[in-house]
């Protein structure tokens, strides 16, 4: 099996890492894997509604990305966000019981799924529209330069939204602003059920950044450290100079677009591919390589799982949402 | 009390808002360098410089978007729409990100935006710049929708808008900005869902909102010809509604006549309609009439243009007919 020209970006080599800094990431990417999983089971046994996008396969881009940013820069991401939530902060307990619709949840049942919000955290959605919330992450960005706050945005979309207007115009003012943004492709080959070589003429979507004089970069992202490291470097460019970088990160779902998709436009051949790069097994064999002992190792995922247990007690147990009350309208006067 | 013209007054506002909170800013096309393609930004770029007054490139959903974003994070924007016939390539921004935000969120993001332009036909801009959207957004929940018809309203509101924590669309009337009116020189702020009775009368209550305030108080001096006394009841905010003020005028005349200039078809005075004959039919004495634009995109020759909007005549007649003198 051939993968397509914009599977492997780069020849394989380890980036160099440390027990210390691994180990957490691998947790966390092992915790939103475990937590799709569960939110799948519950899913299938009708206790989530509505629909319901996994993101297995792409941990990595979320994990690597958000843990290049101090915990009060902004993060936006799309309909496909529960890892993005966790990595930003957010416990998996509120975010199941969102998905439950429970009263607990992290929205109180207000939002589900697609529509995590969380201020404590600054993690600014949870958006549904494809493409609509990258000027919103502009203008988190315009926010920080116009208080002079030191913050950076980060804004995730998928290689989907590249076709749409309100990528096209976010990108388009963040060049021209010189906002403190970085704006993250996670290119996982399909906008839905339609490849890439389908949608986009030019299928290297880092290079629309070159119409806006603005810093690019392209990469795999199967490998967690590669993508905090580079992401570190795009997130010091805002900081530092103010300045915008459009990155766009190589990845696969593992899953169909959501659970009513059985992903029939890929083959078995295509998937099972993309599987031998799985960047859990990847980052796990990293952790070996660089000294964790599997008991270690093991210890950690025993702890993952029953944090992720915790949460589906948790959402199950939980209240319904509270009688509704309308959060519209409560003007200043 | 001064004499102002409503353009200036709107001016005011923006600016006396700009003064008293530094984190209210206005962005949109021509705002600042252009001091605003109908003027009503005229100096503000050059009291409070370029990272307040804003100027944008063509691309309303992106900076829609991008006000949207700023509100989030505690910002005030206050995005002008050169005209609000283009916000009909942003409305994503208005009704998915700005309406919807606050209660997805769970009630943590709140958005105190403003967007704001003219809106209504002006004459003989063709169908793409002439038509009133003002049905479209008060359709919708999370907003508010603010068409003042006077200079002092324009102020009061505006600056009310300013302050509100939550999204308004403040549509303003594209061919009211050269008339004039009193305004008092100390602040003053009108409250959103309060209406305002434009002219007292005793034989018929005729609801306009905008210009077609004008349009009713011209024909209601031609109907005091006849013996007819109109009230004019201007709800000055679509949403909320004051219904309250809307059906004690018609508890008082028996008779409604509304009047807008949009399309007919699920349009605003629909909803009034409903309600009047839900909160006071034993009071009515006559149906609900309306005096809407014809069913159709605006043409462009001038004649045609007269034809298709509600004139003072419409208005009569309309009004005629409530009283079953026609």
């Amino acid at each position: 099996m051939t993968l397509p020209d914009s599977a492997r970006v780069e020849p394989e080599q380890a980036v160099p890492t440390t027990v210390d800094e691994l180990a957490p990431l691998y947790r966390q990417m092992l915790a939103i894997r475990r937590m799709e999983e569960a939110a799948a089971k519950a899913y299938s046994q009708g206790k989530i509604g509505g629909f319901l996008h996994l993101i297995i396969g792409q941990e990595a881009v979320c994990v690597g990305s958000i843990a290049a940013l101090k915990p009060d820069d902004y993060v936006v991401a799309t309909y496909r966000e529960h890892g993005h939530a966790y990595a930003k902060g957010i416990a998996a307990r509120p975010i199941m019981a969102e998905l439950y619709g429970k009263k607990t949840g992290l929205v109180k049942g207000l939002g589900g799924s697609m529509h995590l919000f969380d201020k404590p955290t600054n993690f600014l959605g949870g958006h549904g529209i494809v493409g609509g919330h990258v000027p919103l992450a502009a203008g988190a960005a315009f926010a920080s330069k116009y208080r002079n706050d030191g913050r950076v945005t980060v804004c995730y979309f998928g290689d989907g939204a590249a076709t749409i207007g309100g990528f096209a115009e976010g990108l388009s003012l963040s060049a021209l602003w010189k906002l403190p943004i970085v704006l993250i492709c996670e290119n996982n080959q399909y906008s839905m059920g339609t490849p890439l070589y389908r949608s986009l003429a030019v299928e290297d979507v880092s290079l629309r950044a070159l119409a806006h004089g603005m810093a690019r970069d392209r990469f795999d992202g199967d490998d967690v450290i590669r993508v905090k490291r580079r992401i570190a470097e795009a997130v010091d460019r805002a900081r530092v100079t103010g300045e915008p970088t459009l990155v766009e990160i190589v990845t696969y779902r593992f899953r169909g677009h959501s659970m009513s998709d059985p992903g029939l436009y890929r083959t078995k051949e295509e998937v099972e591919e993309w599987r031998r790069r799985d960047p859990l097994n990847r980052a796990r064999l990293r952790l070996l390589e660089v000294g964790m002992a599997e008991a270690a190792i093991e210890a950690l995922e025993a702890d993952v799982k029953a944090e992720i247990e915790d949460s589906v007690k948790f959402a199950e147990d939980s209240a319904p949402a509270d009688a509704y009350t309308p959060y519209v309208m409560k003007g200043a006067q | 009390m001064a004499v102002i013209s409503y353009r200036e007054a709107l001016n005011q506002a923006m600016r006396e808002e700009m003064e008293r909170d530094a984190n209210v800013f206005v962005m949109g096309e021509e705002v600042g360098h252009y001091n605003g393609a109908y003027k009503v930004t005229q100096g503000l770029l050059q009291r409070f410089s370029e990272r307040r007054v804003v100027d944008t490139p063509i691309a309303e959903m992106g900076f829609a978007g991008v006000g949207v974003g700023a509100a989030m994070v505690g910002l005030r924007p206050i995005i002008e729409f050169m005209t609000w016939n283009f916000s009909l390539v942003a409305i994503d921004q208005i009704v998915n990100s700005a309406a919807k935000m606050f209660q997805m969120s769970g009630g943590q993001f709140n958005i105190p935006i403003v967007f704001r332009g003219p809106s209504g036909p002006a004459v003989q801009v063709g169908s793409q710049h002439s038509q009133a959207l003002e049905s479209w957004y008060a359709h919708v929940p999370g907003l508010s929708v603010v068409l003042p018809s006077t200079a002092y309203d324009a102020k009061g509101l505006l600056k009310t808008a300013i302050r509100d924590d939550n999204p308004v669309v403040f549509m303003e009337g594209e061919t009211l900005y050269g008339m004039t009116g009193e305004v008092p020189e100390a602040e003053y702020l009108i409250p959103f869902g309060v209406g305002d009775i434009k002219r007292p009368g005793k034989d018929v209550t005729l609801v306009a909102w905008s210009r077609m305030v004008h349009v009713c108080l011209e024909a209601a001096r031609e109907l005091a010809k006849q013996g007819i006394d109109a009230e004019i009841v201007d709800p000055r905010t679509l949403r909320p509604l004051d219904t309250a003020i809307i059906c004690d005028s018609v508890k008082k005349t028996g008779r409604c006549v509304i009047v807008e200039v949009g399309w007919p078809q699920a349009g605003f005075g629909a909803e009034i309609a409903y309600q009047v004959q839900r909160q006071c039919l034993d009071a009515l004495d006559a149906p609900v009439e309306r005096v809407c634009s014809d069913d159709v995109p605006m043409p462009y020759a001038k004649n045609l243009e007269d034809e298709v909007q509600p004139q003072v005549k419409d208005v009569i007649a309309a009004v005629r007919r409530a009283l079953y003198l026609d």
